[in-house]
């Protein structure tokens, strides 16, 4: 955006736009020129000339104060608005944005259209942008300032270097990059060394050398950091530390309207290592006693090693929370109070310990039910199914069946060394296997609702058929209890 | 007829039983001033109703052997579904008896796994402290040692200051010491005939028996859920057709 500055006080300024106006900034002698207008470009005015210089060739010249900052803060809105069209936008120099557009052209409608798409974008904010796509970031910010197509015929300039290495360069001889690049490496190599390496500015502009780009941050996460003055290797350090950083973290957390669904806990260790403890709670919450009492049990399990002198407490993931009144008694809601028990049993057993069901779309059983975090959010139960059963085996448990004929009902089964006499039996029921996920060597199974002589009820089933192809002699398994 | 007179037989025996059952130290001390626990009516074979205690609290249940899964038929009907259950089982128990399957329950679980019964018992009594459960049930698994009087104790005093039920299902367990208000011993029974299918199995029955409780007096009855209520049946030797048509209609 080669006339950001200006163009940012053309809209907030009522003079006319063709006014002949010089933005200044205070410079060791005076006033110095920061940018121009094209009116005052007309009339001679030009970017790093002394105010005075500038009035003395045309007297009618406004002078208006520059204001740096307040374009670096545009430019950084501009950067987060510019995502739009690609994630990775770097910040590049006072007036210019990188963009990594490297599979993201297409999305466009390819590179000219994304090229044009950016300019209107930013014509129709009344900012010029000058857009250049190129394989090198360097590339593209020389075409992008320095037009055409082609790095050869460009003016040495164009290699962002410092005006002293170009003035040099030229006294050379050495006006295009074309020129340069015909060099031998070694001589040009020995003649510029340091800070003013045409080399390596030759390398990024070729792609020779890499140039990452740096994205941008994200907001930073809500933290709030304690140092010790003296590292601390007593185990209640921790805990302590976390007492007085959770009033911090929640009065950020609150100014921002989040409330936490992740903190984590650092103590940094005086031998450059780090201890982190983690908690992860139901629903966002920014209420100290809860996130305290989730977290005081892991603090003081740190290890402080050679001790710990300085602490951070950070909400890693967060999720934005109004301001609530929880109620005018020390009662809360039914579901914050349930979410705070899932907090406190998932922190001291773990999150695979403490599961919610979660329906599944399919026939077999193990799968028709599946388990996850209870800190997830899970679909509502179904009514109960009277034919499944309220137990089942992690694993069905092979038991040894008595049956009159093969493919008859079960007559008598073996069960972990007893033995029960099947009084009734309902079934089968078949399932077969989802053969659009399991080999086709497995076999369907057929499930009985069996009672034994004293009343208690099992789902067993047989796996295969005599002779189905798919093994030998069909075997029993018992898969479930019954109420 | 002979059917009621061995019911009421039954019940009788029962309360004889508590009769001559000598008093209990510890617990006899922890039911006194309690009026609200009043003596229930059972004994009439028409007018019966399941014992409940009047308040929440904590229950305990033993299944009659770790393969018979039948109590948690028994257990189910008397826990309110407009709220989610906290069902904490513990390692031993998944193994023996295996893991609850929802489908099956029909109830909004949040399933605990605990992999001793010490953890178990801190998660029914965080549970416990919940007013947002309808209720907590635990599954513990033989006799440990954390799982001792004053555990009990304070699970059932808890229980009855946030007014959630508390269930401790025990399996294959000794009847040892506890401050349970009620403690049951279930064990499945002979279903009932199946109008359908004579072959299949038809409503489950329980064998029940109240072997401890505060206000009511012990008993063992023969027991089967239907149209929402517990009714009585006959033994499995003395069932009628009449009578099983009646109940099944």
């Amino acid at each position: 955006m080669p006339a950001l500055a200006v163009e940012r006080w053309a809209k907030s300024s009522d003079l006319p736009p063709d006014a002949p106006v010089v933005l200044t900034v205070e410079g060791t002698h005076g006033p110095i020129i920061h940018t121009v207008t094209k009116a005052a470009a007309t009339r001679g005015a030009r970017a790093g000339a002394r105010l005075t210089d500038a009035r003395a060739l045309d007297p009618g010249l406004v002078a208006v104060p520059a204001d740096p900052e307040g374009d670096q803060v545009l430019l950084q809105r501009l950067a987060k608005w510019a995502q739009r069209w690609s994630p990775l936008v770097e910040m590049d120099g006072p007036d210019g944005l990188r963009l990594d557009i490297s599979g993201v052209a297409h999305l466009f409608g390819g590179e000219q259209a994304l090229a044009q798409d950016v300019i209107d974008r930013f014509a129709a904010i009344d900012l010029t942008a000058r857009v250049a796509i190129a394989p090198t970031a360097a590339a593209a910010w020389a075409f992008s300032r320095f037009g055409g197509n082609e790095l050869a015929p460009l003016h040495v300039s164009a290699l962002r270097l410092d005006p002293d290495t170009v003035r040099t360069l030229e006294r050379l001889g050495l006006k295009t990059i074309g020129a340069l690049a015909a060099l031998p490496r070694l001589a040009l190599a020995r003649r510029f060394r340091g800070a003013e390496d045409v080399v390596d500015a030759l390398d990024r502009v070729f792609g020779r050398k890499p140039e990452p780009l740096t994205a941008l941050a994200d907001d930073p996460p809500p933290r709030s950091s304690l140092r010790l003055e003296e590292p601390a290797i007593h185990p209640e350090a921790a805990p302590q530390a976390l007492e007085r950083l959770i009033p911090k973290l929640v009065v950020e957390l609150e100014e921002r309207r989040l409330g936490a669904r992740r903190l984590s806990l650092h103590g940094f260790r005086v031998d450059g290592s780090v201890a982190t403890a983690s908690v992860a709670t139901a629903i966002a919450s920014r209420e100290p006693k809860h996130l305290q009492r989730l977290l005081a049990d892991k603090a003081a399990a740190l290890d402080p090693g050679f001790g710990f002198d300085a602490f951070a407490l950070v909400a890693d993931w967060t999720e934005s929370l109004g301001a609530a009144q929880e109620s005018l008694v020390e009662e809360p809601s039914g579901t914050r109070n349930l979410a705070r028990l899932i907090d406190r049993l998932t922190v001291k057993l773990g999150p695979r310990a403490v599961r919610k069901p979660q329906p599944f779309e399919s026939h077999l059983p193990e799968r028709a039910s599946r388990w996850r975090s209870a800190l997830e959010h899970a679909e509502a139960i179904a009514l109960p199914d009277t034919s499944r059963p309220q137990r089942l085996l992690d694993r069905p448990e092979a038991i040894d069946v008595i049956y009159a004929t093969p493919e008859g009902m079960p007559r008598r089964f073996v069960w972990r060394r007893a033995v029960h006499d099947i009084a009734r039996v309902e079934g089968p029921e078949r399932i077969a296997p989802e053969w659009w996920r399991e080999r086709s060597t497995v076999r369907l199974r057929d499930y009985y609702r069996v009672e034994d002589q004293a009343g208690r009820r099992y789902w067993i089933f047989r796996e295969g058929l005599v002779g189905d192809g798919r093994g030998g002699a069909p075997e029993w398994y018992l898969h479930g209890l019954f109420a | 007829m002979s059917r009621v007179a061995k019911g009421l037989s039954i019940v009788a025996g029962g309360q004889r039983r508590a009769a001559n059952r000598p008093p209990d130290g510890p617990n006899a001390s922890l039911f006194a001033g309690r009026e609200s626990w009043a003596p229930a009516k059972a004994g009439t074979r028409a007018g019966w109703t399941l014992p409940r205690p009047p308040s929440p609290t904590l229950s305990e249940l033993f299944a009659a052997t770790p393969r018979d899964g039948g109590w948690a038929g028994f257990l189910l009907p008397q826990v309110d579904r407009s709220k989610p259950v906290l069902w904490v089982q513990e390692r031993m128990a998944i193994l023996e008896s295996g893991r609850i399957y929802p489908p099956g329950l029909g109830i909004d679980a949040i399933h605990v796994e605990a992999r001793d019964a010490r953890a178990a018992l801190w998660a029914m009594e965080e549970g416990v402290r919940c007013s947002a459960l309808s209720a907590v049930i635990g599954e513990l698994w033989g006799d440990p040692a954390a799982l001792d009087f004053t555990a009990t104790r304070r699970l059932a005093v808890a229980s009855e200051r946030s007014g959630v039920p508390c269930w401790l299902v025990r399996l294959g367990a000794t009847t040892n010491l506890s401050g349970a208000r009620m403690r049951w011993r279930i064990a499945s029974a002979q279903s009932l005939l199946n109008s359908l299918d004579s072959r299949a199995p038809g409503l489950p029955t329980w064998d029940a028996e109240l072997f401890r409780a505060r206000g009511f007096a012990p008993g063992r009855w023969s027991i089967a859920r239907e149209a929402d209520r517990f009714h009585l049946v006959a033994g499995a030797g003395g069932r009628a057709v009449g009578e099983e048509q009646r109940l099944t209609a």
